[in-house]
């Protein structure tokens, strides 16, 4: 019952965001500074992880292939596939639900302790369109371009690691990577990627723009939106996988 | 001016405000004045729209706020400024950049008119050189004269004052109190001041309004509140006797 309450705040919320903003150019402004919070902040870790996704799966798949009539070239295939398909888009967006996701949430609920929300408000501004819609959309933009990077980075990081361990030469894992490429993979990735950035700065931003009370509930409000974000990602993971690649 | 007419407000069950009716004057700084849990915020709360009252009526000058949809409210909230007990200043943004917000949002003004307004603004409530800081590099009551001054930018009609001198020493709540009332008696601006601190009241109140448990208990003119004869009010002032 409680999940269903909490499921009609949140379509409630969304609903109230989509009202034409109050001025267009302090709009794109506030959509732009949010592209540089979410995606230029997010760039390191985004870079970091996905090297290190890609060689640690390069490492673990050439390992159990190793010694097996498989032909060498498999590897890279494999890596590509489980990469473009799962660990770019899903990881990515696992760890930017706990950065991005505990960041917009701490900031509403900031804003709203401190009734800075109540006196846009009063204003007569729609503080939800003009805070939260612009990282809705700036998340919508940005995220499929960290998982694209994390993609591109991850085959690069598999690369290395596999010539490091000798595990396949660069040879066999480019001509893996060629191997019956299917660019649905990367449609898929990116349909993906656009649900979980919605899904991140909307859940986040519903929990920290329903904050009440103080610091303590601040903090509670982060560790929720990160929380019900990353199990919303999964739950969407797995029924985006079931809809577009079990036909 | 703004009248209220048998608001009430409830929570669950609980009644907050019990059919309270008041008359706010332009040009006059209007307190609304009474214990923590009265119902005050609650009231003040209802008549910038933040919430909406069970029942009754708020006229802003012959217009019943309450029954306007969202747009029409919009136009009246154009003429509001709000003073907060803890500033409200969005921290994210520079002092001018918090002036020059509501002007952003609702002018066509050119970026030096806009300049222009914002540094008037400072200039009026004596504050200069802060332009470029954050909110969280100037002291209290720097903080509640950019509240001030983000207030009148837009030159408002009603101005609402909660706990204006809160967190405050002696010296800077006498300044903001004289701010209050020279901005007040200026620009002939309908202000509302919800406090419980009786200094300010016998330093610049002029209508007031006492609420307890809420409900109205008196609502005078400062010269008569000795004399009211209401006895939780008298109590109330001695207990704040200073």
């Amino acid at each position: 019952m409680k999940f269903f309450e909490l499921f009609g705040k949140y379509t409630l919320f969304v609903l109230s965001l989509f009202k034409r903003p109050e001025r267009r150019k302090v709009f794109i402004k506030q959509t732009i500074h949010e592209m540089n919070s979410i995606g230029v902040g997010s760039f390191g870790i985004v870079s970091l992880i996905s090297v290190f996704t890609g060689a640690v799966s390069t490492i673990q798949i050439g390992v159990q292939l190793i010694d097996s009539l498989v032909p060498g070239y498999i590897l890279g295939r494999i890596v590509r596939d489980s990469n473009i398909l799962e660990f770019s888009p899903t990881i990515t967006c696992l760890v930017l639900a706990g950065k991005v996701g505990s960041n917009i949430a701490s900031e509403l609920g900031t804003m709203k302790v401190t009734e800075q929300i109540d006196a846009l408000e009063i204003m007569g501004i729609n503080s939800a369109n003009y805070l939260v819609l612009p990282k809705i959309l700036a998340g919508m933009i940005t995220i499929p371009l960290l998982v694209t990077y994390a993609m591109a980075l991850s085959i690069i990081g598999g690369a290395l690691s596999g010539m490091g361990s000798e595990l396949i030469s660069i040879d066999d894992y480019v001509k893996g990577l060629r191997a019956d490429f299917k660019a649905f993979s990367i449609s898929f990735a990116l349909i993906k990627a656009f649900t979980f950035a919605y899904l991140i700065t909307s859940v986040s931003a519903f929990h920290g723009y329903r904050t009440e009370g103080g610091a303590l509930e601040v903090g509670q409000s982060s560790t929720k939106a990160v929380v019900y974000s990353a199990v919303a990602v999964i739950i969407f993971d797995y029924l985006l996988s079931e809809i577009l690649l079990s036909v | 001016m703004i009248e209220l007419k048998n608001i009430v407000k409830k929570f669950d069950e609980k009644v907050v405000l019990d059919e309270i009716s008041a008359t706010f004057l332009p040009g006059k700084t209007n307190f609304i004045i009474g214990a923590s849990g009265s119902g005050k915020s609650v009231m003040m709360k209802c008549m910038v729209g933040l919430l909406t009252p069970d029942k009754g009526q708020i006229f802003y000058d012959g217009i019943d706020f309450v029954a306007l949809d969202y747009n029409q409210k919009k136009e009246i909230r154009k003429q509001i400024g709000m003073l907060f007990q803890g500033t409200a200043l969005f921290d994210s943004l520079t002092v001018e950049d918090n002036v020059a917000f509501p002007l952003r949002m609702f002018t066509r003004m050119s970026e030096a008119e806009l300049l222009e307004r914002v540094n008037f603004c400072l200039q009026r409530v004596n504050l200069m050189n802060v332009n470029k800081l954050f909110p969280s590099n100037i002291s209290g009551g720097m903080k509640k004269r950019v509240g001030i001054a983000r207030a009148i930018a837009l030159n408002p009609k009603y101005l609402f004052c909660d706990e204006p001198n809160s967190g405050l020493d002696p010296l800077t709540s006498r300044l903001i109190d004289e701010l209050i009332l020279e901005i007040t008696r200026e620009f002939n601006i309908t202000t509302i001041i919800n406090t419980h601190d009786m200094k300010s009241l016998f330093d610049m109140g002029e209508n007031i309004v006492y609420i307890y448990k809420g409900k109205k208990e008196w609502e005078g003119e400062k010269s008569n509140i000795r004399n009211s004869g209401n006895e939780k009010l008298l109590e109330f002032m001695r207990a704040s006797e200073f």
